[in-house]
């Protein structure tokens, strides 16, 4: 490993005096991105906030570039780290290129005055992020997801090596938390930028970190890259869930299934991705179901594993069984409706199209979800 | 690069018109009284060439006390810019805060002590009293700003702690001999009268050498406009800074204590007037601005306090409030409409 740009050592943070998280140990080579991920009030902000100076550090280190924080001076410190918090900050008759170009403030002379070159710095912060356009509005006067654009163009100008944001893409809409997160792979891969985070969308920690920081209470709870982290069972049990379930290798989640008490009376005929939408509405109905037959790569099984009362299901690029084959008819057998969602079936995908005609053979009765698409016999 | 270029210059122009229209109001203040003086004989009598009574009003009286009111509307509306800066609070001042009374407070008390004793006081004895007492204000705002959050609050809290100190020397006056009670009565109110040329000297090297350091404190002021954790991230000493704030404000507030006594609004008043001249709140244009500003502001007020109901001379800080409140309530209006 290239030696590290970034680490802690040791670092225990907390308010005054009193130990948050203890016994950090992370390290960062120039260019990685640490995302802290953790439920709220878990002492991500802490850690954080005690890596930018805000709160003194309790125990430990704080090293950049080998060198111990406390040891770098002011005006290097600031020319090296840059931060975006999460506060809001007020201004007063500043444009949002104003805001921006305090990041020159390290680099400008006793009085602050900007250069051309200063200028130029400020200008290219802008288009990096897009807000070129909205340079000359006042700052109080754009939108959350604007001010958090500018704030982070006010970081890029500052030029840092390393870049520490709290929960930066919280008031972002989708495109702009794509866009700020692709501008950070830009800046990491054009300036070798190395970026310190808090973030709250899983989704996006997952396919943006080189390494993932787990924190809950005093212990750190995970330490790792995303593929450590995101194994099985592992974020369902650091946030605690309980009303619903996460998925880590898809990192998604699902709410709560329906009340699984209740003896299912109704049989999703799924497959090929086509149920993902009758179990959502089924979920929100709060009606137990069963489903199959499902191959465990299908698209319809994470989300079936997550909400039905039971899964038929079969090992994928495998011939399906006589004895799953058996259950899924035990299963329609005791349900009163079957719910069709194919459209049509394959022709090595025989069982669930046998499937359909033993329903209709027990005259059950039959929804078909494309019932105008559904070319088969009805 | 334009647009940077445009705001110099206007900035730029802004200040030069401030700066005419306090010399004008200075020339205003010297001619205007219960004796006119015209401008002619005015320059005669400055270059030595005057005769008898009007160049005895204008040195002992009209001269000096435009000088001083010029320097201390000024220190004091600067004194206003730089709490405002420190407390976030854009109705903060050194008279809402206490401050103001805090350190009349404790002038009046070395006043009432010497005087009976027959020691006269000298100016810097007088800022240094002052100074005492502001410092006093100030540690118990600072103390209460820690407990409380909300900008209400904090200025609530000012005026109740300006309300105890004024009360303190209300009963110290009462304890004082006739003949100081006048003095002290009418200073104590607050005016730019009786200043000495002897005070004119250290007022003016004091308040030009408080100007000096805010001055130079320009670029960290404008970082810490972004809040604590960005003027520290950008390198700003902030704890250094604050204390500065602290101590700057409660001396420039002082000084003008221990000359002319409390003189309300100004201070509050003069920097958002400022702000909206100059159109921009950057410290560098706002220290020299406040400066200009609050002795336009200044020497306007008096001129009225002397003119308008002559013979009899107003109280300087009833005009000041006249003018000065209703900035106020502007502000608080207009912050609510930029909330909503």
């Amino acid at each position: 490993m290239k030696k590290p740009y970034f680490s802690l050592d040791h670092l225990t943070v907390g308010y005054q005096g009193h130990a948050v998280v203890e016994d950090i140990s992370i390290e960062l080579a120039k260019g990685q991105i640490l995302t802290l991920i953790g439920p709220n009030g878990a002492g991500k902000s802490t850690i954080l906030k005690t890596i930018v100076g805000q709160l003194p550090v309790i125990s430990g280190e704080i090293r950049i570039d080998q060198k111990n924080i406390a040891d770098i001076s002011r005006s290097e410190l600031s020319r090296k780290m840059a931060v975006v918090l999460t506060e809001k900050i007020k201004t007063e008759l500043m444009t949002c290129e104003e805001v921006v170009a305090t990041g020159r403030f390290p680099y400008t002379g006793r009085f602050g005055r900007l250069s051309e070159d200063d200028y130029r710095v400020v200008e290219e912060s802008m288009e990096l992020v897009h807000v070129t356009q909205i340079r000359d509005k006042d700052f109080m006067r754009i939108s959350d997801g604007q001010r958090q654009r500018v704030m982070l163009a006010r970081a890029i100008c500052q030029e840092p090596d390393i870049i520490i944001l709290d929960e930066p893409t919280s008031f972002l809409d989708v495109k702009y938390k794509l866009e700020f997160l692709s501008v950070l792979q830009k800046l990491r891969s054009m300036k070798d930028l190395t970026v310190v985070m808090s973030i709250h969308e899983l989704e996006l920690a997952e396919r943006v970190s080189d390494r993932i920081l787990c924190v809950n209470g005093l212990k750190i709870d995970g330490y790792g890259s995303a593929e450590e982290i995101f194994r099985p069972g592992y974020i369902t049990s650091l946030f605690g869930i309980h009303a619903g379930s996460f998925d880590e290798s898809n990192t998604s989640m699902e709410l709560k299934a329906p009340d699984r008490e209740r003896q299912p009376d109704l049989f999703v005929l799924a497959g090929a991705g086509s149920a993902r939408s009758v179990y959502g509405k089924l979920q929100r109905e709060n009606t137990p179901f069963i489903t199959g037959i499902l191959y465990e790569n299908d698209l319809d099984y994470p989300v079936a594993s997550a909400l039905a009362a039971q899964v038929i299901s079969t090992p994928a690029f495998e011939p399906v069984s006589e004895d799953a084959m058996r259950q899924a008819q035990e299963a329609v057998n005791s349900c009163r409706k079957v719910i069709c969602c194919r459209s049509e079936f394959g022709s090595l995908d025989t069982c669930s199209e046998q499937l359909l005609d033993y329903a209709r053979s027990m005259n059950k009765e039959i929804d078909f979800l494309y019932a105008d698409r559904y070319n088969g016999r009805k | 690069m334009n647009t940077h270029r445009k705001k110099r210059s206007r900035c730029i122009a802004m200040l030069i018109l401030l700066a005419a229209a306090a010399l004008v109001l200075l020339v205003l203040n010297v001619c205007i009284g219960s004796i006119n003086i015209s401008l002619a004989e005015v320059l005669q009598s400055i270059s030595g060439n005057g005769t008898g009574t009007f160049t005895q009003i204008l040195w002992s009286i009209r001269l000096p006390r435009a000088l001083a009111t010029l320097i201390l509307g000024g220190a004091l509306a600067l004194a206003g810019y730089l709490l405002q800066t420190f407390f976030y609070n854009p109705i903060a001042g050194p008279f809402v805060l206490g401050i103001s009374s805090g350190a009349k407070m404790v002038v009046a008390v070395v006043m009432v002590f010497l005087l009976g004793r027959s020691i006269r006081v000298s100016s810097a004895g007088m800022i240094l009293a002052a100074f005492f007492g502001a410092m006093i204000s100030m540690g118990c705002v600072l103390l209460i700003s820690r407990k409380i959050k909300g900008m209400a609050m904090l200025v609530v809290a000012g005026v109740m702690i300006g309300y105890i100190c004024s009360a303190i020397t209300d009963i110290i006056v009462a304890f004082a001999d006739d003949a100081d009670i006048v003095n002290l009565h009418n200073w104590s109110k607050g005016s730019f009268s009786g200043i000495t040329w002897d005070n004119i000297l250290v007022m003016a090297v004091v308040v030009a050498a408080a100007f000096i350091v805010v001055f130079l404190m320009s670029k960290p002021l404008s970082a810490y406009r972004l809040g604590e954790v960005y003027a520290q991230n950008l390198g700003v000493n902030v704890k250094l800074l604050r204390i500065g704030l602290v101590l700057l404000s409660s001396f420039l507030s002082a000084c003008v204590v221990a000359f002319a006594g409390p003189i309300s609004f100004v201070g509050i008043a003069t920097p958002h007037l400022v702000k909206k001249v100059l159109n921009t709140a950057e410290p560098i244009w706002m220290i020299p601005g406040c400066f200009l500003g609050g002795a336009v502001f200044c020497l306007f007020c008096d001129l009225l306090a002397r003119t308008v109901m002559a013979p009899t001379e107003l109280s300087i800080s009833t005009v000041t409030a006249v003018f000065g409140a209703p900035v106020v309530i502007w502000v608080l209006i207009s912050r609510k409409r930029g909330q909503a």
